[in-house]
């Protein structure tokens, strides 16, 4: 079968490589690296709409890679009957149809702990910013405001603060470890308890708030999970509670968060998600009790270079049979 | 105590300052106007005991030789460089500070203002209210804190508690100070300079004395390097700042955040258009919990004083 040049990609050389579908974006620092082992397809490159060109090019495809927010439907899957494999370059894989993969005995794969540390990091940045003031203070002395109005407004301690983790996977027991050594109490909510962990679990993330001061989510996002804080959660967390959000903007009820906020219900937020990204509720650029970053949590070198491992270990077993490095098991 | 004169130097706290006016006989230093401030000390000298200063404004050798019935100084800071010790050493004048409950704040801080740093976390905050945020996958790529070597210049209280954190990040510690310690794992180095060339966050939390005036130097600094970042969390002075700047422009240092400066409140403006720094007030210390910790230490050192009975916190 040939493939058009302007949509598949072969280095100098006769070795036919393995072909993958791609769906844009693809990070720019990956392209060298990848297109040395793989033949990658793009349907954005040619003139023909996805449909058509994918039943002209891609019927013998099992191997796709992706990033979010491309969604990978239940359409797009139609057009791909011998897929046996997505390779989601996120942690998350919300942008996925996970039932219609697991029906057709497509196996999924993520970025596995390459983000772990990162966003683990940013989680306790975040919280220790809303606390301590940091941004809103930061802001305040940029404008000369120091020797003018005096002192900034004070902020809280972290130490004692109990911090109700929801989802304890990877990431959340990141985000665990560090915040217990600046003597926070860990409590969490996941799907199952988990025997191996010591800190209190909760069955009901309204009886979680109900006890914590912050309340951070690392969970994934699924139809369970959309709005798992809502305004019920809010008001159980209270005035002087912080939701911190690093997973996907849809795991907060937004529209409420701004409501509880602007009345007062919950004391702060640390916020790199939100529902419709980019656009960031007005009503929040103007308050000091949150931090806002534009979804930045995993854009480090150290990242990507480890995520450029796991999609080439994914790829690479997948090709020569062996088991998968990082598979989603639901 | 209501006999205690005590001079209090600033509005520092609200509920110390009530306090203080309840419960002792309270003079507020700041209600007479500076040119009158010699007045003021020599009117009411007969009446003052005890002074409360805090990292602003202490008791200088001018304040407690105008002073001759002083008999302690407590102190609303664990730094005590606004206090001039020789003097209440010559005068057998006592000293309270106020250790300990600071200590999770400060620690907490030189965390936070370290991540915020190499992740450009006020940055990103200051775009997206700006209304940058025009696309998604708009993103830049900024350096990651776990596992970064953190250098801690100071390994006392706080010092020991930003290593304990920073392990959590998986961080290797080092440290230079002034004696090695013992009990810890952490590598020592024996001067500053090594300590800046080996390490990828430098973190000052050491107390300002003759010696350590202007320890982070050029030399520092440049050793430090372009990708290095600087966190002064301990006093302005400890950081030349008129190099450090020029550093941070020049790109002779990558990044630095800063709590405290050489003259507060005023900061050079230079730094408000750079945007590898992050700059904070002076909050090592101010959250509500801490400063309420910190009054009630520095009113039972002044009780315990009048009692007769061991002060709770007294460095002399």
């Amino acid at each position: 079968m040939s493939v058009e040049n302007h949509t598949a990609e072969t280095p100098a050389g006769e070795r036919e490589l393995p072909l993958v579908l791609l769906l844009p974006p693809l990070f720019p620092h990956f392209h060298v690296a990848l297109t040395h082992k793989f033949r990658f397809l793009k349907p954005w490159e040619s003139p023909l709409p996805r449909e058509e060109f994918l039943a002209a090019h891609a019927c013998a495809v099992r191997a796709l890679l992706c990033s979010g927010p491309t969604p990978v439907d239940a359409e797009l899957l139609a057009c791909l009957p011998r897929l046996e494999l997505v390779v989601a370059s996120s942690a998350g894989v919300n942008h996925i149809d996970v039932a219609a993969c697991r029906r057709r005995g497509i196996a999924i794969t993520n970025a596995g702990n390459a983000f772990t540390d990162d966003v683990a990091d940013y989680a306790v940045a975040l919280l220790i910013d809303v606390l301590h003031k940091i941004s809103a203070s930061d802001r305040y002395v940029r404008r000369g405001l120091w020797p003018i109005k005096g002192d900034h407004p004070l902020g809280r301690k972290l130490g004692g603060k109990r911090v109700g983790v929801i989802g304890l996977g990877s990431i959340g027991s990141a985000v665990a470890r560090r915040l217990e050594a600046f003597g926070c109490t860990i409590l969490y909510h996941s799907r199952r308890k988990k025997p191996s962990v010591s800190h209190q679990f909760f069955s009901n993330v309204t009886d979680l708030a109900a006890e914590s001061d912050v309340l951070v989510t690392t969970c994934t996002l699924t139809a369970e999970t959309h709005h798992i804080i809502d305004r019920e959660v809010m008001l159980a967390l209270g005035k002087d509670g912080i939701i911190i959000n690093v997973g996907r903007g849809a795991l907060v009820d937004e529209k409420e968060l701004v409501r509880c906020l602007m009345e007062g219900e919950i004391g702060g937020a640390g916020l790199d998600v939100f529902e419709n990204e980019p656009v960031v509720p007005q009503e929040l650029l103007h308050m000091d009790n949150v931090v806002l970053t534009h979804h930045q949590a995993v854009f480090t070198p150290e990242s990507f270079h480890g995520l450029l491992e796991v999609v080439m270990g994914n790829l690479e077993a997948f090709f020569s049979n062996r088991p998968l490095p990082t598979p989603v098991s639901e | 105590m209501e006999s205690l004169g005590v001079l209090l130097t600033l509005p520092m706290n609200p509920y110390l300052e009530a306090e203080l006016h309840r419960r002792c006989h309270l003079f507020r230093l700041w209600e007479s106007p500076p040119a009158h401030r010699k007045d003021f000390l020599q009117a009411n000298a007969p009446s003052i005991r005890a002074v409360v200063g805090n990292a602003t404004v202490g008791a200088d050798a001018e304040t407690i030789d105008a002073l001759p019935r002083l008999e302690i100084v407590a102190s609303y800071s664990v730094g005590l460089d606004k206090v001039d010790l020789a003097r209440c050493r010559e005068r057998g004048i006592r000293v309270t500070y106020t250790p300990d409950v600071l200590t999770d704040d400060a620690a907490d801080l030189a965390i936070g203002l370290s991540i915020a740093t190499l992740r450009r976390l006020c940055e990103a905050d200051r775009y997206v209210r700006a209304g940058s945020w025009k696309a998604k996958g708009d993103y830049k790529l900024t350096s990651r804190f776990s596992g970064k070597t953190v250098g801690i210049l100071g390994l006392g209280r706080i010092g020991l508690a930003v290593a304990k954190r920073a392990e959590a990040f998986g961080c290797p510690i080092c440290y230079h100070s002034r004696t090695k310690n013992p009990n810890v794992n952490y590598k020592y180095f024996h001067s500053v300079l090594e300590l800046a060339g080996n390490c990828d966050v430098l973190i000052v939390a050491c107390p300002l004395t003759k010696e350590t005036h202007h320890i982070i130097n050029h030399e520092v600094i440049n050793t430090l390097g372009p990708k290095g970042v600087l966190v002064n969390i301990g006093r302005g002075p400890h950081v030349d700042e008129p190099e450090l700047i020029s550093a941070l422009v020049e790109g002779r240092l990558g990044a630095a955040a800063l709590d405290v400066y050489e003259h507060e409140p005023d900061i050079p403006e230079e730094l408000f258009r750079l945007e590898n720094v992050v700059l904070t007030p002076h909050v090592g210390s101010a959250t509500w919990e801490t400063r309420k910790a910190m009054a009630d230490l520095v009113l039972g050192n002044l009780e315990a004083h009048v009692l007769n009975k061991p002060l709770l916190t007294p460095f002399l």
